[in-house]
């Protein structure tokens, strides 16, 4: 079975505890999360759980239908990345100690469409926005540089779709 | 009017119609017992919080409501583990009140603080701490919701000390919102009934296999019925025991590793096979690509979690068991359906009379078969049987008719040893005019021997058999079958003398050394107003047979040991 890429996401009641409830169930049911983010939608006390997994269809399926038991769990669903915008950020500090450096790291973060935020005498930190693989793609690039420390964000996404309800 | 938050609580148990907890104080439950005290509620004193969670299962399943243990913060909260895992294997409605330490202690490794709710979150349908008197009451509410609708289980809620004794302004709302939480009408899709029936009117050997979402929903009635009219065989998971009496000329009893070989090869042959309220555990199917390979499958259950998470399933209903039986019923009536005579009952019949002699007793001393059938000739249909887990309970299981539903009661899912006799205070509290048996095993029985002594305190008339054969005696058959009869420390060595056990409990204790015996005690205890422990030795090598080994197929069932 080929493991696939899905993104799941879930609108849960912002109180003490969901998180946990949600990582706890993912943790018995022996699946490793790639990224998850929470965060605030339009309505005040529910907030979104996005997280993306590898893993083969029915498992998945399985694991949604078994989060969404969890009573602070209002909504969940697969997101298929084809019906759906997902966006992921990254820091990245590189290292930059002369000018040929860092006006061709420059070069390249012009081209990603990503931005420079910090500068400092021997190093740049960058911003980068977009789907895994451009983020993924540019980290191969800056490696080159020799990256000094890095933090993404991890995925979150919403439904190409109309909401119905 | 303020009141205390333990007020509070006992005042949102009486709304919810509690009649009795379970349960042992503590430092931390203090002021919630100071407000039960004066209550009509009535406590059951434990002597170990484990049997508190276990009673407390007895009860909700033999009486069809939720059912209330509550134990203190820390060891209390802790020694609750096993009883609720029971609870949510078997999808039992248990709700269990915890003391907490107070609000600005926790998280502070305080005097008895654990973190329970992180503890059984994965083994609750819902655990939360309620962090001010004014959420109590609809925290309880919010409890009660969710442990008794859609697929049961058990909920924890965990209470801090200084919560129970803030003010707060008495009331109730019936109504709440519990957003994430959607109660079911459990009424079956109109387009998965007609699916259904197009399955089930052209099924040539069509079978129901019941499983304790039947009982759950109290939906025998329509299962005999449904059975009846459709002419399918009906066998039961050892959790749907009871569903059907098992003296009903279509019920095949119980599938599975130590099911009855006719149940598991009507599984096998049938063309059509309705399974109703079971979760296709692996002691049930055995070898998942072997299992049942020639039917269609009709998967009814509430929980749509349930539908093809184990077996692939072609047609599921997701429903209440009673109401989607109902409702097939009533089509099936409709259009004028009706069935006669089949060749698959005759089949099955024969399959039944062809099987039946590989279940006579044979050799020496006393043989569990032959107890559990003197025992079914003496005892009333409507008498409890609770277990412990092992042989005792496979014995049970095997060839102990059960006549009514939710009067057979056993640790299915999590196989908790030691559940048989909290299990049976918890059914006696909850039907205490019928007669109530705990079947257990040396073994398991020495587990949570202590709550003999709640059971003397309360008056409580139980029946306790203990097949004693002085080992962990299912192990050992494992070890006998597939480790070359090493057996590793399953020898129970020095266990105690059950008689002087009982009487030291202040219950009476008798030992019985021949069938005759045994079928005049278990006469006289009809009679019994207190505890009774009957010590039956059997023999060590006594097996549970027959038994498809673990990952196995029906076909390599083991009838001789």
């Amino acid at each position: 079975m080929v493991d696939e890429f899905h993104i799941i996401s879930a609108l849960v009641e912002d109180r003490p505890g969901v998180l946990f409830r949600v990582t706890s169930l993912i943790r018995r049911r022996n699946f490793n999360i790639n990224t998850i983010t929470v965060g605030a939608t339009e309505k005040e006390g529910i907030s979104r759980i996005t997280l993306t997994m590898r893993g083969d269809e029915k498992t998945v399926e399985q694991l949604v239908k078994q989060l969404s038991k969890i009573p602070d769990v209002i909504k969940i669903s697969e997101l298929k990345p084809e019906e759906s915008v997902y966006r992921e950020m990254a820091i990245i500090k590189v290292s930059a100690e002369d000018s040929i450096k860092r006006s061709d790291i420059i070069n390249y973060v012009n081209v990603f469409r990503g931005k420079i935020i910090d500068v400092s005498k021997d190093s740049l930190t960058i911003e980068i926005v977009g789907r895994p693989g451009k983020i993924n793609a540019f980290i191969e690039i800056m490696k080159g540089f020799g990256i000094i420390e890095m933090a993404k964000t991890g995925i979150v996404a919403l439904s190409r779709k109309i909401k119905t309800e | 009017m303020r009141i205390l938050g333990a007020k509070a609580i006992v005042e949102a148990l009486k709304k919810e119609k509690v009649e009795v907890i379970f349960g042992i104080p503590g430092g931390a439950t203090i002021p919630f017992y100071d407000a039960l005290y004066d209550s009509d509620i009535r406590h059951i004193l434990a002597r170990h919080e484990q049997c508190a969670a276990h009673m407390a299962d007895g009860y909700a399943r033999v009486k069809g409501v939720p059912g209330v243990c509550t134990a203190t913060s820390g060891p209390g909260a802790t020694n609750l583990v096993t009883g609720i895992a029971v609870a949510y294997m078997d999808s039992s409605p248990v709700i269990a009140i915890t003391g907490q330490v107070p609000r600005s202690m926790i998280g502070k490794d305080a005097f008895q603080e654990a973190d329970i709710v992180g503890i059984v979150t994965p083994i609750t349908k819902y655990a939360f701490q309620v962090t001010s008197a004014s959420q109590i009451s609809d925290a309880i509410r919010t409890a009660f919701i969710i442990a008794n609708t859609n697929r049961k289980g058990p909920v924890l809620i965990d209470i801090p000390k200084d919560v129970q004794l803030e003010e707060v302004d008495l009331d109730y709302s019936e109504r709440i919102i519990i957003k994430g939480y959607v109660v079911r009408s459990g009424e079956p899709h109109p387009y998965s009934i007609k699916r259904a029936l197009g399955l089930i009117m052209n099924a040539e050997r069509p079978l129901i296999i019941a499983g304790g979402g039947v009982i759950a929903s109290n939906a025998s009635e329509e299962l005999i019925k449904f059975s009846e009219l459709i002419l399918a065989p009906v066998v039961t998971t050892l959790m749907g025991k009871g569903a059907i009496p098992e003296d009903h000329p279509l019920c095949l009893g119980m599938i599975g590793m130590h099911g009855r070989v006719e149940a598991n090869k009507a599984v096998e042959e049938a063309d059509v096979i309705i399974a109703i309220g079971t979760r296709f555990g692996d002691r049930t199917t055995g070898k998942l690509e072997e299992f049942a390979k020639n039917a269609k499958i009709i998967h009814i259950d509430i929980d749509p979690a349930e539908i093809g998470k184990n077996v692939k399933v072609d047609i599921p209903i997701v429903a209440d068991a009673k109401k989607a039986l109902s409702v097939l019923y009533s089509k099936l009536i409709e259009v004028g359906f009706s069935k006669k005579e089949s060749e698959w009952i005759k089949r099955i019949k024969y399959l039944k009379e062809y099987y039946a002699p590989n279940y006579e007793e044979k050799g020496e001393g006393l043989k569990p078969s032959k107890l559990m059938k003197i025992l079914r000739s003496i005892i009333p249909g409507k008498s409890i049987i609770t277990t412990g887990v092992g042989q005792n309970q496979m014995w049970t299981a095997l060839h102990f008719k059960i006549l009514e539903p939710r009067t057979f009661i056993t640790s299915g899912g999590l196989g908790a040893m030691g559940f048989g006799l909290p299990a049976a205070i918890g059914a006696k509290i909850a039907a205490p005019d019928r007669p109530v048996f705990n079947i257990d095993g040396d073994g398991s029985f020495l587990m949570t021997e202590q709550d003999l002594a709640t059971a003397v305190s309360e008056g409580l008339p139980i029946v306790t058999i203990i097949l004693r054969n002085r080992s962990l005696g299912m192990v050992r058959q494992w070890q006998c079958l597939f480790c070359n009869k090493r057996y590793a420390y399953t020898d129970l060595g020095n266990i105690p003398d059950f008689v002087k056990l009982a009487e030291a409990y202040g219950a009476e204790g008798i030992r019985v050394e021949s069938y005759e015996e045994f079928e005049n005690v278990i006469r006289r205890s009809l009679n019994a107003e207190m505890p009774l422990v009957v010590d039956v030795p059997i023999s060590p090598d006594e097996k549970v047979l027959p038994m498809i080994p673990p990952g196995g197929s029906y076909k390599e069932v083991i009838w001789y040991g």
